[in-house]
């Protein structure tokens, strides 16, 4: 053992001195490429909707050349694979080794949550174009990250009262993925519906999984005036497919959260998704020039037409430019840019105006869409806007707060 | 190889490790964190299936329950490390004693069945069981541990330190372990339950307490894996968890230790590092698993040996 010991204690040492020397500290030039950070999922089951996010930012960023106040801009993209771990491994690259200026993209609530302690912790300014857990801007406000998006009761709070005065539907029954996503969307239309005299008469939760929506339909109660459905993908074409073979859609009228007849979906679905009803703060359909020139300029890169996420990222994308602007390209300071961020406001963006409230997430127009052949393609046809809604609907910030968060089984199902 | 000589090549690669780590950039440096965590999370299966020869298709089961025990008590409850240490062990430990019992009686095909839906039950868990679990949000936040010491555990060079020490232990202890009479024993079973029987050895009792131990060190890595990433969530209990740490093990070499944590830093290494120059990063794991089962059927490490023979 005698030279081994010694040969043991040599590597110590060596590991020890080593140890007490310190990495050279990077410093940054202050008119080098201004780096933007995107996690976005592009392998795995939501690598469509990861392309049609990374399409949507490089849209935007190519029209601008990729400069801004004479910074160049560079997009650095990683797969968060829609897996939190994942996203946040991916989030440290980009901080830490690439050393972004900002960190933008996410798709799911839980990689929203999973990175917001890691974003408040270091400190580095934030936005999320997609991920819409309520509470990111509501009962947990993150300080470090501006949501350019959405929350997801956002649109289901003019959508109720949008139903109560415009349909004859008292009688609801629901049924959504059994996930945060799907609670929140259902508790924010259960709130306000019940609150102006309809009733929630069933709630059915569906697992993530599911490959055959059959049992879940059969137990849909058939005295029901409408069905509230919300599903994301795949899980919304096949959706819509066996309501109609269920015979539902002939006697129950379908309404939904927006994803369920998003345009990722919406291409894959059949005449079955006619007459849905549904309720976001986009419409691949809405008749503004900017949204026009917007979905134009992206189909002809994509190859297809945009959908929300597309939408979220290509305005994310110009939320982050504005600001840079604001600041001459100043993004060093990591306050001021945040605070920069945190001002931002867009007259015309391709989903129509938008501002952002003390708690970080937009006020922005909420369409009320329709399914309808135009021009021989399914498309989410505006018929209502609702304009400038903020997250809390029409209730005071601070009261709203007071309640709790939407979830299983809050609101609770009076009815049922 | 003889004993010194693997002591003192596992005391030279945990030498390298911690003399490195402060000349990385953070970013390898967290990465490096996490293979060490990995490696203790493959070793512990690899006592069960190297040694043992079970083959667990439920293991993140004892390391997400671990996870899930720091990040509740430390987020809901603000315990500190010795509880968080201590209520993460015994749940895994526990867990792993009452799966067993489920488990051992059944031997290849059904024994990966069986600890596949054990382990289905803890994701299920995780996913369903919200007022504990937050359910498919997960725990964010869960802060890092406060030694006492004058380094704060919460930057990245002291917390390598910490796991790395850990990982030591962890290693330290199985290797006395499967070189123990009592792990001469698994080894045996491995080979031939029947003549182990007929020599009077118990190979039930053998192969629950494997199962249990395994278990424990499989809830190390998960306590050290909830202080690491900050974040516990339905996917560190999920099968493809237990899937790709059963793959480390593959990669690396079974019934070494130094085989699964070779294998498990060669992996979080291949997907963090490909994945920055390639999209089809998972086409390039997929050849390595490829090429290994193809050339190297007995792990890395077992190819080098068959060589030295």
């Amino acid at each position: 053992m005698g030279r081994l010991e010694v040969r043991m204690l040599a590597a110590l040492v060596l590991g020890a001195g080593l140890a007490a020397l310190q990495a050279p500290v990077v410093t940054e030039a202050q008119d080098g490429p201004i780096r933007l950070g995107m996690l976005a999922p592009l392998t795995g089951p939501f690598a469509q909707v990861g392309k049609d996010m990374v399409n949507g930012a490089e849209l935007y960023l190519d029209e601008i050349g990729r400069v801004a106040t004479g910074r160049t801009l560079e997009l650095i993209v990683e797969d968060s694979e829609g897996n939190p771990s994942t996203a946040l491994n991916k989030a440290r690259k980009l901080v830490e080794q690439d050393k972004v200026h900002v960190l933008t993209g996410g798709l799911l609530a839980n990689v929203g949550y999973a990175l917001q302690p890691y974003i408040d912790g270091q400190k580095i300014p934030a936005t999320y174009p997609v991920i819409a857990a309520d509470d990111i801007t509501q009962r947990k406000p993150a300080k470090w990250i501006v949501r350019t998006g959405w929350t997801t009761s956002q649109p289901m709070h003019p959508f109720a009262e949008w139903v109560i005065k415009h349909t004859k539907y008292r009688k609801v029954a629901t049924i959504g993925m059994d996930y945060a996503f799907g609670y929140e969307t259902v508790g924010g239309f259960q709130h306000v519906f019940e609150e102006q005299g309809g009733r929630i008469v069933q709630k059915i939760w569906t697992p993530l999984n599911t490959n055959d929506f059959a049992p879940f339909l059969a137990q849909i109660k058939r005295d029901a005036d409408a069905v509230l459905a919300l599903f994301v993908g795949r899980l919304a074409v096949q959706f819509m497919k066996q309501y109609e073979e269920s015979g539902l859609k002939g006697r129950l009228p379908l309404l939904g959260g927006g994803t369920t007849t998003d345009e990722s979906a919406l291409p894959a679905m059949g005449d079955e998704a006619i007459g849905t009803l549904t309720a976001l703060h986009y419409s691949e359909g809405l008749d503004t020039p900017q949204n026009r020139k917007f979905a134009k300029a992206f189909e002809a890169r994509a190859g297809k037409i945009p959908s929300y996420y597309s939408e979220a990222c290509y305005t994310g994308a110009r939320w982050i430019v504005e600001a840079i602007k604001a600041l001459q390209g100043r993004v060093e300071d990591r306050d001021t840019f945040l605070a920069a961020l945190r001002r931002v406001s867009i007259k015309d963006a391709a989903r129509g105006p938008m501002t952002i409230d003390a708690w970080g997430n937009p006020i922005q127009n909420i369409y009320i869409r329709r399914v309808d052949k135009v021009g021989g393609r399914l498309q989410n046809v505006v018929i209502a806007t609702v304009p400038a809604v903020s997250q809390f609907g029409k209730y005071p910030p601070e009261e709203y707060l007071k309640l709790p968060l939407y979830t299983r089984d809050y609101p609770p199902c009076k009815h049922c | 190889m003889t004993l010194d000589r693997k002591v003192f090549a596992g005391v030279t690669a945990l030498a390298l490790a911690g003399g490195v780590a402060p000349f990385l950039p953070a970013y390898p440096l967290t990465l490096l964190t996490q293979a060490v965590i990995v490696a203790v999370f493959a070793m512990s299966l690899d006592v069960l299936l190297g040694y043992t020869g079970l083959p667990s298709l439920g293991h993140a089961a004892y390391f997400g329950i671990a996870a899930y025990a720091v990040g509740i008590l430390s987020t809901e409850h603000q315990v500190g490390l010795a509880g968080c240490l201590g209520a993460g062990l015994l749940l895994a430990t526990a867990t792993a004693a009452l799966f067993g019992l489920l488990a051992i009686r059944a031997t290849g095909t059904y024994f990966l069945m069986i600890t596949l839906a054990l382990g289905m039950v803890v994701w299920g868990l995780a996913f369903r069981w919200v007022s504990m679990t937050k359910g498919d949000n997960g725990i964010a936040g869960v802060p890092r541990p406060e030694l006492g010491l004058p380094w704060s555990l919460s930057a990245p060079l002291p917390f390598f330190y910490f796991a790395l020490v850990v990982a030591a232990l962890a290693w330290a202890a199985m290797g006395v372990l499967v070189r123990s009479p009592f792990g001469l024993g698994l080894r045996g079973i491995r080979e031939s339950e029947s003549r182990m029987r007929a020599l009077g050895y118990s190979v039930w009792l053998h192969k629950y307490l494997a199962f249990v131990i395994s278990g424990f060190f499989a809830g190390v890595a998960g306590v050290l894996w909830a202080y690491y990433n900050g974040f516990v969530g339905p996917v560190d209990v999920q099968l493809v968890t237990s899937v790709e740490t059963l793959l480390m093990v593959a990669l690396g070499g079974p019934g070494t230790l130094a085989g699964p944590a070779l294998g498990a830093t060669l992996i979080v290494f291949l997907k963090n590092f490909v994945s920055v120059y390639t999209k089809r990063w998972l086409l390039i794991l997929g050849a390595v698993y490829i090429g290994v089962i193809l050339w190297a059927p007995r792990g890395v490490l077992g190819a080098f040996r068959r060589d030295a023979r």
